[in-house]
Formats: structure tokens, sequence, C-alpha cells
């Protein structure tokens, strides 16, 4: 398919007319998508916008309030304890939830039997609804009959509170999180891995590079790009953490996992604040755009 | 050059979609709307009406919900020129939908709501003022004021309430059995709450002799119910400073802290929400909770629980209670004759003893259970003793194992819920949360806190 300067077009007025007619079925194709995108992605996000700067009540005709909503936000005592969680949620999803799905990649890579099926059970747990995979945790949480403290008590360590403690409380949602999302993450370098000739390796062995050098001197390197990409993307998923506060521990104890997007939902469905909700999803947003714009940068150069 | 037209693009897009919203958003309410004035000329005497009504029993309900269209049936049979349409959904409400619901155009004339709810829904003006028209329900003059209250704001009426209860003490009889305490003679003080509680839980692994909600904001609801009942407040009469760092309040901390920790009689996993202990009751492992009879109903018909393991007793030492229970309200885009028409309803479904929800005779011939003390609308007034005679006659459920409960709760007063309520009872979830899952929690500490951040949150407005 041969594609038309803009240029080409100018000098050509019939030219545009045959691009589009040459590419029409593309165009239908996208339509489906663009409009799926525009009803439940970018008008939510224009109409959340104007709701950061309004009250609303559904009912009666909206009120313009300026920066009121960010005033009342930002006074929140839990607005801080959910900036703060939210962040070390991120930071520890990206120590663990970053690094496991590489080694699991990298350990995958090097299997040379039974590949297919431990790819399969890697990602099984992406085919559970994330509901279910939560709540599932929530049973192996429990801190008197739950799996992990039975499995610690078989090896002589006492019970922990996961859910329950301040402190394991943020630590044990970013595990629910990380088994979530291992699948994808683990697919994903395996392709990247993949992709490395395997010449490099061949050359290394010869050389008598071990599993590790191997790995610092070409499988990272190698995945350079990629690896920065799922960096970002990891960034921008976590830091919309939701589903897990919201199912396991409903932002306790002591506000412990109040989340940036936990407390929007608070305001939004408990206290009937749609302006506050709204106003807390624009910082949200602002901040995301940051880390996207970069994410759009590398994958650019990246091509 | 194509970016920049790309950047052009997009700002017209979204400034064409800020537009629409806006012209959206800016919609007036229609004239008819009472709320607004409640000028608009009625319809004439008589005219066809139709009116959307909330909490149709689900199918998944068959007898409940053949009797709610039996009723619609007889209800347009007497009143012809009315239409029902009836719309069922369980649970009846949810924060999320409610919301939406009312963004979307979709809620109901008539809708169903929690008391917990009703202050917030007419604080944000999301129903009518129903005032004018309350002739037309006339048992509604009859209620209990303290009941009638939870849907009054300024003067004027927002809504009919559909059960009404005391909070009081849930408690599992044959656990009390099994751990060698009377069922019969459940406990009536804090003290031998902490007792029974202990005793319950050394029953073995699993067992918990009272649970108690601490996250998703029911551990500050609960904390409400609990100071209340021990005659303390959350705010101040004028509603402008908190008022829960009192003795009482210290004295709910206190009794949970003993039971966690001195006692273990709470179990080790915390944070729980409701569902959470309809569960452990309905699995027969919990011995006790704050809750009232509407508890075990639930426990019965959604948690495999079994109408006799079950009883209720007042909450001990109870002076007043959290008012609890559920009614409707009116969308507040409803015309003057819908509004009517829905009021008419309600008096026909739920207010008029021996018929709708107070046909006891009908409940009991259906098999559905009959005799829980769910429904003081009427206090001591005429229509409350027929609805407790036909009750009692045609009980098919242990009353005797309510009956702790209706004569503890008889001189207790009902307690309004405070303003703002679910943000109080987010902040009151963080002392409920540390005393249940952190052993050095200080009490004194943690209410100065809340009562810090409450004052804040009432001197905002």
């Amino acid at each position: 398919m041969t594609t038309l300067s803009a240029k080409d077009r100018r000098q050509h007025p019939g030219a545009l007319r045959r691009s589009v007619s040459r590419n029409l079925t593309a165009y239908g194709f996208l339509s489906g998508a663009l409009i799926c995108f525009a009803f439940f992605s970018w008008i939510p996000m224009v109409r959340e916008f104007i709701l950061s700067f309004q009250k609303t009540n559904f009912v009666n005709s909206t009120e313009w309030v300026g920066l009121e909503n960010f005033r009342t936000v930002l006074d929140d005592p839990a607005f801080i304890s959910a900036w703060v969680n939210t962040a070390i949620f991120t930071l520890l999803a990206l120590v663990f939830g970053y690094i496991v799905p590489f080694v699991f990649a990298v350990v995958l890579n090097e299997l040379r039997h039974a590949q297919g099926y431990l790819r399969l059970i890697v990602y099984l747990p992406v085919m559970l609804p994330p509901a279910v995979a939560v709540l599932l945790f929530k049973w192996f949480y429990d801190p008197g009959a739950g799996l992990f403290n039975q499995a610690l008590g078989v090896v002589g360590i006492p019970p922990l509170s996961w859910l329950d403690s301040t402190t394991t409380a943020l630590p044990s949602l970013v595990i629910v999180s990380t088994w979530m999302n291992l699948g994808t993450g683990t697919l994903i370098y395996l392709a990247a891995l993949q992709s490395i000739p395997s010449e490099l390796y061949e050359a290394a062995e010869l050389d008598g590079a071990g599993l590790f050098k191997r790995v610092w001197h070409i499988t990272i390197p190698q995945t350079r790009l990629i690896l920065l990409v799922m960096l970002l993307l990891q960034i921008v998923a976590t830091m919309q953490v939701f589903i897990e506060p919201f199912l396991l521990t409903g932002g306790g104890p002591e506000n412990a996992t109040v989340t940036v997007a936990y407390l929007m939902y608070q305001y939004a469905f408990s206290f009937g604040n749609f302006g506050g909700g709204g106003a807390l999803g624009l910082m949200l947003m602002l901040v995301l755009i940051v880390f996207s714009a970069f994410y759009l940068r590398v994958s650019r150069d990246r091509t | 050059m194509q970016s920049r037209k790309i950047a052009t693009l997009l700002a017209v897009a979204g400034l064409t979609l800020a537009a629409a919203a806006c012209g959206t958003e800016d919609t007036p309410a229609p004239a008819a709307n009472p709320s607004a004035g409640g000028s608009a000329p009625a319809a004439a005497e008589n005219a066809p009406v139709t009116i959307s009504v909330g909490c149709q029993p689900p199918k998944t309900n068959p007898k409940e919900r053949a009797q709610w269209d039996a009723d619609v049936t007889a209800f347009q049979a007497k009143f012809p020129y009315i239409t029902i349409e009836s719309k069922d959904a369980f649970p009846c409400i949810v924060p999320e939908t409610f919301q939406a619901k009312l963004a979307g155009g979709q809620m109901e004339d008539l809708f169903y709501v929690y008391y917990t709810d009703a202050a917030r829904i007419i604080g944000a003006g999301q129903a009518a003022d129903i005032t004018p028209y309350l002739s037309e329900a006339p048992h509604f003059a009859e209620i209990r004021p303290d009941v009638k209250g939870v849907f009054e704001s300024g003067g004027k009426t927002y809504g009919v309430p559909r059960t009404n209860y005391a909070t009081g003490l849930v408690y599992n009889r044959a656990l009390f059995t099994q751990a060698g305490l009377n069922p019969d003679m459940p406990p009536k003080t804090w003290a031998e709450v902490q007792d029974a509680a202990k005793k319950i839980a050394g029953l073995g692994n699993g067992y918990v002799g009272f649970g108690e909600y601490s996250a998703g904001n029911t551990g500050g609801w609960h904390f409400t119910s609990s100071i209340y009942a021990r005659g303390g407040a959350i705010v101040s009469e004028d509603g402008k400073m908190a008022a829960f760092n009192s003795e009482q309040g210290k004295a709910v901390l206190e009794n949970l802290r003993k039971m966690r920790w001195d006692d273990n009689s709470m179990g080790t996993k915390q944070l729980h929400r409701w569902e959470d202990l309809m569960r452990m009751m309905g699995s027969g492992k919990l011995g006790m909770m704050i809750g009232a009879p509407d508890v075990v109903q639930a426990v019965n018909n959604d948690f495999k629980g079994k109408f006799e393991d079950y009883g209720v007793t007042a909450l001990p030492e109870s002076t007043q209670s959290l008012s609890g229970g559920d009614g409707y309200m009116f969308n507040a885009k409803a015309t003057p004759d819908q509004i009517k028409a829905g009021l008419k309803w309600l008096e026909f479904k739920f207010l008029t003893p021996g018929q709708g929800q107070f046909d006891y005779a009908r409940n009991k011939a259906d098999g559905l259970p009959t005799g829980l003390p769910l429904t003081d609308l009427y206090g001591s007034a005429a229509p409350g003793a027929q609805i407790q005679t036909d009750r009692e006659t045609n009980a098919n459920v242990p009353t005797e194992h309510f009956a702790p409960y209706v004569e503890g709760t008889k001189s207790v007063t009902f307690k309004l819920e405070p303003p703002k309520a679910q943000e109080i009872y987010a902040i009151l979830d963080t002392p409920m949360s540390a005393v249940l899952t952190r052993q050095d929690a200080n009490i004194d500490e943690l209410l100065a806190d809340a009562e810090e951040k409450v004052n804040k949150l009432l001197a905002a407005g």
C-alpha cells in the first residue's frame, strides 16, 4: 500500500479521494474502535475535566465553582495519605511486578522442555476475572485459616496479619497485583527475548559466559527499549490501582491502603461529590500524562 | 506541520465535546419540578398518569414478586387512571448505580432508599419536596415523628418510610447453647457481652465471639450506632462540632480493644464490611454482632442461616438508637400528579394495616417468614397496635427469639445520622480499624485526631 505525502495530495486533488476509497475497509474497521474509544474514554475524559470545575447533583443546572473542588480535596486529610500510598504502591509494584515477570521470562526462555505448558501456567492468572483473583487472595490472606499463614506455619514462621496491619497491607496488595499481571508481562518479555539472535548467546557460551553474564551483557541491552516501555506502562497502570483496596481492605487499616483512585470513588459514589472526584481524577491524569508523554517519546524513538 | 494540524483538530474536537457536555449539563429541570417551587399547574383531576416505582422484588424471589404484582393489579383497578411501571433490582439501591441512574435520567419516579442515604439525597437536592401532597397518604400523619424525621429537612418532607427499626444485638442462639450460655437470657450489659464473646470464642478455632465492622465506612457507621446506644453523640446539637471524643466514644473503643486483644474473642481477621459479618453469621461461626432483625432476615434469605438459630435483643445499656430502615423518595423531576399517584401507591402498599406489606395472613399463606419486628412505623398509634396484633397472629418465625428486642427497645428513642454522614464515617473508620488491628492503638490520640478532622470537615460547610 503506498501513501501519499501532503505535498502530493495538494498537487493532485483527486489523490486524496482515491487514497480514501482505497483504504475504505481499513477506515471501516478503524471506526468501530474510534467510536468505542470516543464513548468510553474520550467523552468521559472531557466530561470529567469539566466536572472538576463544577458542582452538580444531576438534577438541576450545574454550577461553575472554579477551583473549589480542588480546594476541597486538597484540604481532605486523606489526600496526602492517598498520594503517598499510591506512590509507595507504584514503587513496590515496580520492584516486584516489573522484575519478577522479567526473571520468569528469562528462566522460561532458558528452558529446553515444557516451555509451552509453563507459559500457559504463568498466563493463567490473567484469564481470571480481576474480582475473582482478588477475592481468592482474600482467602489466602486470612490470618486464621488462610493459605499463606498455613504455609508459614509449616516452616515454623509465626502468622502474619497481612491485610490487617498498616505495615503489611500495602505490600500485600502489591503481591496480588503482581500475581494478576504476571502473565502478560512475562509473555511480552519472552517475545522480546526470543527476538534476540541466538548467535549472540552461542558466542557468549563459547566464551564461557554463565547465565548471569549472558543476561547482563546480552539480554538486558537487547531488550532495553521494551524494558523501558514496560516500565512506563507499568507506572501508568499501577498508579490507577483501585480494585485491590476496594475489594480487599476498604482503604484500611487506618487509611493505609487508600489510593488516589479509591479516594476518587469515595468522593463520587460514597459522598456524592462528583466535582471532588473529578478534581482528583484530573490531578491523577496530569501526573500520568507526564509518564504517558515519555512513553510516547520512547515508543517513537524505538520505531 | 502535520502534528500542528492534528493538534488543532484535537483541540476543536475537545472544545466541541466540551460544549456538547456543557449543553447537556445545563439543561434545566422541567418547570413541573415541585422542588423548584412547586408552582407548576397540576393536570386535570384523575388525568392518566404513569409512575415508575423501584424495588419490585426480583424474579429470584418469586413469591414476593407475585405479591407485588397482585398489589399493583389491585391498585390499578382501584385507581384506573394510574399506571405503575415496576422496576426490579437486587439490591434495590447501590451507591454506584444511584448517581449513574440520576445522571442518565433513568432514576425511577419513586425510588427506594436506605435511611443512611436519605439526608445526603435531600442535601444534594436530588429528591422532590412532597410536603404539599401528603394528604394523598392519610396514614402518613400517624407515623412516629422521630421516624418521619429521617426524611425531613427545613420543615419539609422528602420521603416516606417503609420499614423502621432500632439497632440491637443479633446473636446466634445455637452457639450460645453450645458455649453453655442461656439463649433466652441474652446479654444486658457490655460486660455480659464480653463474657459471652469469650466463651463462644473458646469453642475452638474459627469461632468468633463478637464481630464488628471497620472498613469501607461501615466502621464509622457502627461506631455511631454504638455511641448513640451509650447516650453519646457524633456531632454537637447545632451540628457544627464533633462530639464523639467523649466518655461514651472512649468506652466504645475501649470495649472493642478489650474483646479484641485482652480476650481474643473477635477473631484475628478484621476490616470487615457488611457482607463479611453476614457471611460469618450465616456460617454459624459468629456469636454476636450489632444489628437489627433485618440482619436475621438477610442471613436467612441470602446467607443460608436458619431463623430458629438466631435471636435479637436490645443493644446493652441503650437509651437511644440510630434509626435503621428504608423508604421511598420521589425523583426531583417528578410532576405533582406523579407525586400524588406515588403517595397513593405508598399508602396502599406500605402504610395501610392489613394490606400490602402488612398483609401478614397472605405472607403466612405464601410461606414467607412472618413475625419479625421490622416495621415499627407507628409506635403506640392505632395502626401500630393493629399491625402488631396481625403480625403476632400470623407469625411463623419463632417470635419469642425477638421478644427481648421488642421489650428492650420500647423505651429507646431514635436518633438521626449526623450531617455529612458518609464523610464522617470514612474518618471514623480509622479509629475503629486501628483498635481492631493494632494492639498498641492509643484511643485518646485516635479520637482526638478524628475529632480534628471532623471539625475541619464540618467547618468547610
